[in-house]
């Protein structure tokens, strides 16, 4: 754990720091200029938050350090009220004048949002939008619509239009509509790609093994797994290899982590040939587009989609970032 | 609480500590006894109908399999809730063994050590390290004298952050090699049936004979009865109760033995509600949730259940996706409805 204690140890250090830096030039003019940017941001519960949470604390950690004026505090949740409590801590107790949030729900935190951007908080939404879109200042998000589109895209491409697809979703949410409408919309055009049934599997490896493990059961002849993300996409794998099923070409997960990411760059599955990215790092990208707007005292455009992309062998390097743990 | 001190003779059950040959009721068709059993013939039936692939061997097999987990902690939880308390955290506490055993082999598999020595040891220390997160809660329960809703409560979210702490948010992956050596023992089979399903049959073997056969069995039951009545009886209650909450450890860690070889990893969302499927497969299986009672083969049969619920649901589309929890929900309670309890 010295990592993580030489981690904690630069934080405390370069907050610190920038405390001081804030004392020092406490009645000059510059004070004016320093930022205090609050994070709100999901406990991480699973793969995709914990890389969420670890690319919060990377921004946190280079932005200080490049801006002695800026004092970033992450705070995570495992709730949208224990979310909603944290961000009134963050208003009146931290004095944030920035925020970033990642909403847990959209409509539970447009009321909290906006009492903050009331106290004069410059809101950046990422991911969630809120209900009303008039609580935020800048909106930041992945494109859904792309992480349902381009896998489609790249099994019709592969296929030549015909394939038997079984598909796992995730979770009973917008997000996951989104993804799975765009998917389907493809696919109807490509009249001999039958997506032969759908289930939830709730992002979790174990729900994937159990869900694929009856696929195969119920289906003797499929294509195409489309996992709709990385994680499930390794339950499926494992389900496949026990049930010695010859007939499957090609798992499709979702996100980009980092070990399918690698898998696509060595190309040790023959099953695993590409994925699209959705990654974490979004949060890394809304703190640093923040805090550099507002140390300059200019505002982010109202909306940003930070696009998805096919990653394969090809492109595979620009997607992997082994220190990361998603 | 039953705490009232009620005479010996009103103990409910009769089954009294330390009664010598279990007094049984006269025998007639009693759906108390054959509610699950029954339960689990429809669904078959209901199974076969909707899709000739469900009465499969491999299907079966599957399904078995992933009961496995499942049945072992409930064949555990059992015991727990006859002697009238309940453990919430052993979803967690899974998740947990299943993350410190794979850092354990993965650091031990750096020594000169060969596989198979590793992946023994790990097992080994995942059955340690499940008997002792178990006495620890038995532990507080009876010395602490904490409410052990309120004990496992606090575990279940203690054991499942350290988890996620240990494993940075993401996931702790088994070591390639320790993975090949290790596979079998989910994946294998012996005379054709899978080892987990080995593993499940002897743990509910020797659970229904602990329960049945022994003094420890029977004092279990007499302090879910009543207490304080077995208390005057002369049964060391605070023992008997620390050695229940041991023992479902165990079943925790030797579930988790099966676990690990699986995926090979532990994530945050490892054994995510198991407490709830394990204590569900307990009150379906006809054991009474307000302790005193109950079956290991009852248990057994609604772990059983609740899979071969969710596997007919895969197997078919004849229901929106979106109410699948509501179909679970509706057959739990049928199920309790055909083994009620009259007054």
């Amino acid at each position: 754990m010295s990592a993580f204690a030489k981690l904690t140890r630069r934080a405390v250090l370069g907050g610190g720091l920038a405390a001081a830096t804030a004392l020092g030039l406490g009645g000059s003019a510059l004070a004016a200029d320093a930022v205090k940017l609050g994070v709100s941001i999901p406990a991480a519960t699973h793969g995709f938050t914990g890389g969420i949470v670890w690319w919060a604390n990377e921004a946190k950690k280079e932005l200080e350090k490049a801006h002695p004026n800026l004092k970033i505090t992450v705070k995570t949740a495992s709730g949208a009220p224990e979310q909603a409590n944290q961000l009134q801590d963050l208003v009146t107790v931290t004095k944030i004048d920035s925020l970033v949030i990642f909403p847990f729900e959209s409509a539970a935190l447009t009321q909290p949002v906006a009492q903050a951007k009331k106290k004069g908080v410059y809101v950046t939404v990422v991911d969630r939008g809120l209900t009303d879109p008039s609580a935020q200042d800048a909106y930041i998000a992945g494109d859904n619509t792309a992480f349902g589109r381009i896998p489609a895209e790249h099994i019709a491409k592969t296929f030549n239009g015909k394939a038997n697809v079984v598909a796992l979703r995730g979770m009973p949410t917008t997000l996951d509509n989104e993804r799975w409408d765009a998917f389907t919309a493809v696919m109807k055009q490509h009249p001999d790609i039958k997506i032969l049934d759908a289930k939830y599997a709730n992002w979790n490896r174990d729900d994937a093994f159990k869900v694929t493990q009856d696929f195969l059961t119920r289906f003797k002849d499929i294509d195409v797994v489309w996992a709709a993300d990385d994680d499930m996409a390794f339950g499926v794998l494992k389900a496949i290899e026990q049930a010695k099923r010859t007939d499957i070409k090609e798992v499709f997960g979702g996100a980009g982590s980092k070990t399918m990411v690698k898998t696509i760059l060595d190309g040790s599955n023959p099953l695993i040939r590409a994925d699209v990215s959705y990654s974490p790092k979004f949060i890394y990208d809304a703190i640093k587009m923040t805090a550099e707007a507002r140390l300059k005292g200019q505002a982010l455009p109202a909306t940003h989609i930070i696009p998805s992309a096919l990653i394969t062998k090809e492109n595979a390097k620009e997607f992997y970032f082994p220190d990361s743990p998603y | 609480m039953p705490s009232a001190p009620t005479p010996v003779t009103d103990t409910p059950g009769g089954a009294a500590a330390g009664g010598t040959g279990a007094r049984r009721p006269v025998r007639r068709f009693d759906p108390l006894l054959y509610g699950p059993f029954i339960g689990l013939l429809l669904l078959l039936a209901v199974g076969t109908a909707l899709n000739p692939d469900f009465a499969t061997w491999d299907n079966w097999m599957n399904v078995l399999t992933r009961t496995a987990f499942i049945g072992i902690i409930a064949i555990g939880m059992c015991f727990v809730i006859i002697s009238g308390g309940i453990d919430l955290s052993v979803g967690s506490m899974a998740a947990l063994i299943a993350g410190a055993t794979i850092l354990m082999m993965n650091a031990l598999s750096g020594l000169l050590l060969s596989s198979v020595a590793v992946v023994a040891l790990g097992m080994l220390f995942a059955v340690a390290l499940g008997g002792g997160f178990g006495l620890a809660h038995g532990y507080l329960i009876t010395r602490g004298q904490i409410e052990p809703f309120i004990v496992t409560l606090g575990t279940l979210g203690i054991f499942r952050a350290v988890l996620t702490w240990l494993a940075d948010g993401g996931a702790i992956t088994l070591d390639m090699t320790l993975s090949d050596v290790y596979g079998p023992v989910y994946y294998g089979s012996l005379l054709g049936i899978p080892i987990p399903v080995w593993i499940f049959a002897l743990a509910a073997l020797a659970g229904g004979l602990l329960l049945n056969r022994t003094a420890f069995g029977r004092y279990v039951q007499a302090i879910g009865s009543n207490e304080q009545v077995a208390r005057f009886a002369a049964v060391d209650v605070d023992r008997v109760k620390l050695l229940t909450y041991g023992l479902l450890g165990v079943c925790v860690g030797v579930a988790t033995v099966l676990y690990v070889p699986r995926l090979g990893s532990a994530s945050p969302t490892t054994g995510l509600l198991w407490e709830l499927e394990a204590i569900a497969a307990v009150i379906v299986g006809g054991t009474s949730f307000k302790g005193g009672a109950g079956r290991i083969a009852g248990t057994v049969v609604g772990a059983i259940l609740l899979s071969v619920i969710s596997n007919i649901l895969n197997l078919t589309s004849v229901i929106s996706v979106y109410l699948n929890a509501a179909v679970q929900g509706c057959v739990i309670i049928a199920v309790a409805f055909l083994q009620r309890r009259r007054p």
